[in-house]
C-alpha cells in the first residue's frame, strides 16, 4: 500500500499532518488527519487561582484569546456563584463582537478568499492575500487591514492588552466604558455594518455568480451529512456569548436542546492512539466511527452548524442574509462545507448589527461593572461560540478558589472527527487511480478543511501565501517513490 | 524619526519565522504591523514562516548553513519536532531570537513542568470527565493502522526555553511582545544598526515596569493583608502591591506598554526578570518584603504564607529557566 504524507501543513494553530494511504491500484484507502501538538492546560493549571483562569487560558490560542477568556470568565462567575451586573454583561458582548469582526474578516479575506476570487485553480504563487488585493484593488485592500486594525484597537480599549486580554474578574468586567469612548465607536460600529455588507456582496458578485464555484460547493466531495451543533438565543436565533446548546441532525429537526452546564451528558471524548487530539461525539448516539449520517455521533461546530442549528439570525440584516442563504440552497440544513465560508459573512453582518446595538444600549456606560461577592460554589462551566465552534471550559476548585480539575472541549476540537472526514472525501474524489495527482488537486484536499477555518489556522491573520503541502508517495516499505510539492 | 522600512538599495533580509509549541500569539504580534506589513515584506524576504508561506521543512533543510539572517523563534520546546526545527534553524540562522515568553523563560506551557508527562497524559486522555476511553488508550509515537504506520512526535517530560536546546543570539520578551518593540529590533537588524552583545534581552527595558506604571505608589511599608484580586475594589488608581494585590512589575522588565495595568489587572511578569535580577521568584519576595508592614519575622512569614500559589504566580511564565526546576510539590487543595 502506498501512503502520501502532507507534512507540513501549516496554517494551523499549531501543527499537523494528513497521511493518505493508497490501494495498490491507487485508489484512497484512507485518510488520517493528525494533530501532533499537545500542551496540556487540563493538567498543569491544577494548583493555580481559579479567577488567574481566564488570564492563563487566553495562551491556548493567541488567535482567538478572546473566546478563551470569555468561556474562562463565565466558568469563574458560576464557581463564584456570581451572575454579572447587565453593563458588565453588555460590555463583554461588546468585546467580543469585536473579536469575532476582527476574525471573521481575517479569515474570509486572507485565508478562504485566495481560492474564490483568485481562483481555486490559480498559479499558487498568486493565490494569497496579494492576489486578493490584486483583484479587489488597493482599495479594498487597505480596507481589510483598516477594519481588522478598529476592530483589535476596541479590543485593547476594552480589555487592556491587545492580544491576551484581562476584561473579566469574577462576576464582572475590570473596566468600565465611558461616554466619550462610545461616542468614539459608534461611527466605528456604522463602518464595520458598512464592511460586512460589502463582504456579503462582494461573495454574491464574485462566488455566487460564477457557476463553476457553485458547482463546486455543491458538488459531492465537499458535502458532509452530520449533525450540526450552535447556541442559540431564547428565540432559537444564533447567539455567540450566551444561550442553550442545540443540535440539529442531519434532516434539520431539534436532536438536543440544553443547557451547556449539562455538557458531559451530550457530548463524550474518543481517544485515537495516532492524534494528540480527541474526537468529540454525541454521546447518546454514541461512536459509530468517521461515518457521515443520521445514526453516525459526528457532529459540527462551525459558522454552518451554528446557522443549521438555529431558526435564525437575532438582528435584521443579518436575518435578510441568513435566508437568502438558504433559499439558495433550498433548504436546511445545508450539508456543503464550502458554503461555511458564506455562513461566516452572514455572521460577520450580524456581529456588526449586534456591535451597533450594544453601542447605542444606554446601558453600556453604566457605573454596576461586578456582582459583589457571596461564596465560592467550587464548580462551573462557561461555554461560548467561538469563531470555530462551541466552546466549553468546566472547572472544579476547592473552599479556597483553587483549581483542583480542569476540562476545556476547545472550538476546532468538535470538528476533528469532520475534518478527517471531509479530507478523506475530497482525497478520495481528487486523487484517481492512473491519473498524477497535481498541485491543482493538492489545493483541492486543501479547500476541504481550511472551511473549517480553524483555530487552525493563524493564517486567518496573515500574510500572503498557502499552505505548503508536500506530497510524497511511498512504496508498502516506506521508501519514497515519487514527491510533488507546491511552489 | 519614520525608518526607512523600504531599504532600498540594501540587499533584503532573509527572515524565517516559526513557532514551537506556542499559542499564535506570537505570529499575531507580528501581522500586528497592520499597515505596515507591506513595509516590512518590501524589507526583508520571509523565507520560511509556516502559517503563511508556501515553504517545507524540507527547504529549510536544503538551505546552506547561516542562510537565513534572522529568525524569530517562538514557543517553547515540548516535544520532539520543536527541538528538531530549533536545531535546525539555529544552523540556518545567523541571528536566532528568542521570540515572546515560552521561547524566553518557557512561558505558559513551561507551567507543566509542576507536573510531568504522564501525569499529563492520565488526566487529558484517561480522566478527563468528557472522555470515554474504556481500553485506556494513550496516543503513540509509532502506531500499525490497517492501512500502515503513523508516527507522531516524542512529547518530552519537560517543558524547555530555547536557550535550554539551542545557543540563542537575542531574547525579545513578552506574551506577545508588542509590536512596536518587535518593530523597533527588526529595524535595527535591517539598518545594520550596532547591535548588543550576544545573549542580550532586545526589545525590552533594563529597568522595571514599576519605573514607567502610572500607578500612584507611596513607597511606604503599607500590607498587612495580601488580597486576591477579587477581594478588594481596586481603585483603578493606586499600586496594586499598595492595595494588597500581587503584581509582578517589580520584578519585570518594562517594555511592554504595561496594557494589563491599563485594563486594571496586575503585571504577571510576562516580560521576565529585569537586568539585575536573574530570578523572578527571590526579586518579588524581596519587593514583598519592604512592603509588609511588620518587622516581626512570624508576622511576615504569615502574611506571605497567605499568598495563593506563589510558585505559579511568582513563575508564570517562566519555570523552566527558574532555579527550583522539576517537579515541585502543587500547593494541597484545601476542602
Amino acid at each position: 500500500m502506498k501512503k502520501i504524507t502532507i507534512d507540513p501543513i501549516t496554517r494551523l494553530e499549531g501543527h499537523g499532518k494528513i497521511e493518505i494511504f493508497l490501494t495498490d491500484q491507487g485508489d484512497v484507502e484512507n485518510v488520517y488527519f493528525q494533530v501532533p501538538e499537545l500542551r496540556g492546560f487540563e493538567k498543569f493549571c491544577e494548583g493555580r487561582p481559579v479567577e488567574e483562569m481566564s488570564r492563563i487560558v487566553t495562551k491556548i490560542c493567541g488567535v482567538c484569546p478572546g473566546c478563551h477568556h470569555m468561556a474562562a470568565g463565565k466558568a469563574i462567575d458560576a464557581v463564584f456563584g456570581l451572575e454579572p451586573p447587565p453593563t458588565a454583561k453588555k460590555i463583554r458582548e461588546l468585546f467580543y463582537m469585536a473579536h469575532f469582526i476582527h476574525s471573521h474578516i481575517a479569515h474570509f479575506y486572507a485565508l478562504a478568499a485566495p481560492d474564490f476570487l483568485v481562483g481555486p485553480n490559480a498559479d499558487p504563487s498568486e493565490r494569497n492575500i496579494l492576489g486578493v488585493i490584486a483583484k479587489v484593488g488597493i482599495e479594498v485592500g487597505t480596507e481589510v487591514i483598516h477594519q481588522r486594525r478598529l476592530a483589535q484597537e476596541i479590543q485593547a480599549m476594552l480589555g487592556g492588552h491587545q492580544t491576551h486580554v484581562v476584561l473579566n474578574i469574577p462576576g464582572g468586567v475590570r473596566k468600565g466604558l465611558t461616554e466619550e469612548q462610545r461616542d468614539q465607536l459608534i461611527p466605528t460600529g456604522k463602518g464595520f455594518q458598512k464592511f460586512a455588507k460589502f463582504s456579503l456582496q462582494l461573495f454574491r458578485d464574485v462566488v455566487l455568480a460564477n457557476n463553476d464555484y457553485v458547482n463546486m460547493i455543491l458538488e459531492g466531495p465537499y458535502n458532509l451529512k452530520i449533525h450540526s451543533m450552535g447556541l442559540v438565543d431564547s428565540n432559537n436565533k444564533v447567539n455567540f456569548y450566551d444561550g442553550m446548546v442545540r443540535v440539529v441532525d442531519t434532516e434539520g429537526k431539534e436532536k438536543f436542546k440544553y443547557h451547556p452546564t449539562d455538557y458531559l451528558e451530550y457530548i463524550a471524548e474518543r481517544v485515537e492512539p495516532w492524534s494528540y487530539l480527541k474526537f468529540p461525539y454525541l454521546r447518546k448516539i454514541g461512536w459509530k466511527g468517521f461515518v457521515e449520517g443520521q445514526d453516525s455521533g459526528v457532529y459540527h461546530a462551525t459558522p454552518l452548524s451554528r446557522l443549521n442549528a438555529a431558526d435564525g439570525m437575532a438582528t435584521p440584516l443579518a436575518n435578510e442574509a441568513y435566508q437568502e442563504l438558504f433559499s439558495t440552497f433550498g433548504g436546511k440544513p445545508v450539508n456543503a462545507t464550502l458554503a461555511m465560508h458564506w455562513a461566516r459573512l452572514v455572521e460577520l453582518l450580524y456581529a456588526a448589527e449586534r456591535f451597533n446595538e450594544l453601542i447605542k444600549d444606554p446601558e453600556i456606560t453604566g457605573k454596576e461593572l461586578r456582582a459583589d461577592l457571596k461564596e465560592i460554589v467550587g464548580e462551573g462551566v462557561g461555554c461560548v461560540e467561538a469563531q470555530r465552534g462551541t466552546l466549553t471550559h468546566h472547572y472544579w476548585t476547592d473552599s479556597r478558589g483553587v483549581v483542583t480539575k480542569v476540562n476545556i472541549i476547545v472550538g476546532t476540537t468538535n470538528n476533528n472527527a469532520a475534518i478527517c472526514m471531509s479530507l478523506k472525501k475530497a482525497a478520495q474524489h481528487v486523487i484517481k487511480a492512473g491519473i498524477e495527482p497535481d498541485q491543482g488537486i493538492l489545493n483541492q484536499i486543501e479547500m476541504a478543511f481550511r472551511a473549517y477555518d480553524p483555530c487552525f489556522s493563524c493564517a486567518t491573520h496573515s500574510l500572503p501565501g498557502q499552505m505548503p503541502l508536500l506530497v510524497n508517495f511511498k512504496d508498502s516499505d516506506g521508501k519514497i517513490i515519487r514527491s510533488i510539492q507546491r511552489d | 524619526m519614520e525608518p526607512n522600512m523600504a531599504n532600498e538599495g540594501k540587499s533584503k533580509l532573509k527572515m524565517a519565522i516559526y513557532w514551537g509549541a506556542a499559542c499564535g500569539g506570537c505570529c499575531v504580534s507580528v501581522l500586528d504591523v497592520h499597515e505596515k506589513l507591506f513595509e516590512v515584506v518590501a524589507a526583508a524576504d520571509l523565507v520560511f514562516w509556516p502559517i503563511a508561506l508556501d515553504i517545507k521543512y524540507k527547504d529549510v533543510e536544503a538551505m546552506p548553513d547561516g542562510f537565513i539572517d534572522l529568525t524569530l523563534f517562538n514557543g517553547a520546546v515540548r516535544n520532539s519536532e520543536n527541538e528538531h526545527m530549533a536545531r535546525l534553524l539555529r544552523q540556518k540562522s545567523k541571528i536566532l531570537v528568542a521570540y515572546g515568553s515560552c521561547a524566553h523563560m518557557g512561558g505558559i506551557p513551561g507551567l507543566a513542568n509542576l507536573t510531568n508527562k504522564n501525569e499529563l497524559f492520565n488526566r487529558i486522555y484517561l480522566e478527563t470527565e468528557s472522555t470515554l476511553n474504556p481500553d485506556g488508550i494513550i496516543p503513540k509515537t509509532h502506531f500499525n493502522v490497517t492501512e500502515g504506520e503513523l508516527e507522531l512526535p516524542e512529547f518530552f517530560n519537560d517543558v524547555r526555553a530555547l536557550n535550554q536546546v539551542v545557543d540563542v543570539d537575542y531574547y525579545l520578551p513578552g506574551c506577545p511582545p508588542q509590536t512596536e518593540r518587535f518593530v523597533e529590533v527588526f529595524m535595527a537588524i535591517v539598518n545594520m544598526a550596532e547591535l548588543p552583545p550576544n545573549g542580550s534581552v532586545v526589545g525590552a527595558w533594563e529597568k522595571t515596569l514599576c519605573d514607567e506604571c502610572k500607578r500612584k505608589k507611596t513607597d511606604n511599608k503599607v500590607i498587612r493583608k495580601f488580597y486576591r484580586p477579587w477581594e478588594i475594589h481596586d481603585d483603578g488608581e493606586t499600586c496594586f502591591l499598595e492595595q494588597g494585590v500581587i503584581c509582578m512589575g517589580p520584578a519585570t522588565r518594562g517594555g511592554c506598554g504595561y496594557r494589563c495595568i491599563e485594563g486594571n489587572a496586575p503585571c504577571q511578569g510576562c516580560y521576565g526578570p529585569p537586568a539585575d535580577a536573574p530570578d523572578p521568584g527571590a526579586k518579588m519576595m524581596s519587593a514583598i518584603g519592604t512592603i509588609i508592614d511588620s518587622n516581626l519575622e512570624i508576622e511576615i512569614e504569615e502574611i506571605v504564607d497567605a499568598i495563593v500559589d506563589p510558585v505559579g504566580t511568582f513563575y508564570r511564565f517562566s519555570l523552566p529557566k527558574a532555579i527550583l526546576r522539576k517537579k515541585m510539590s502543587v500547593p494541597k487543595p484545601v476542602n
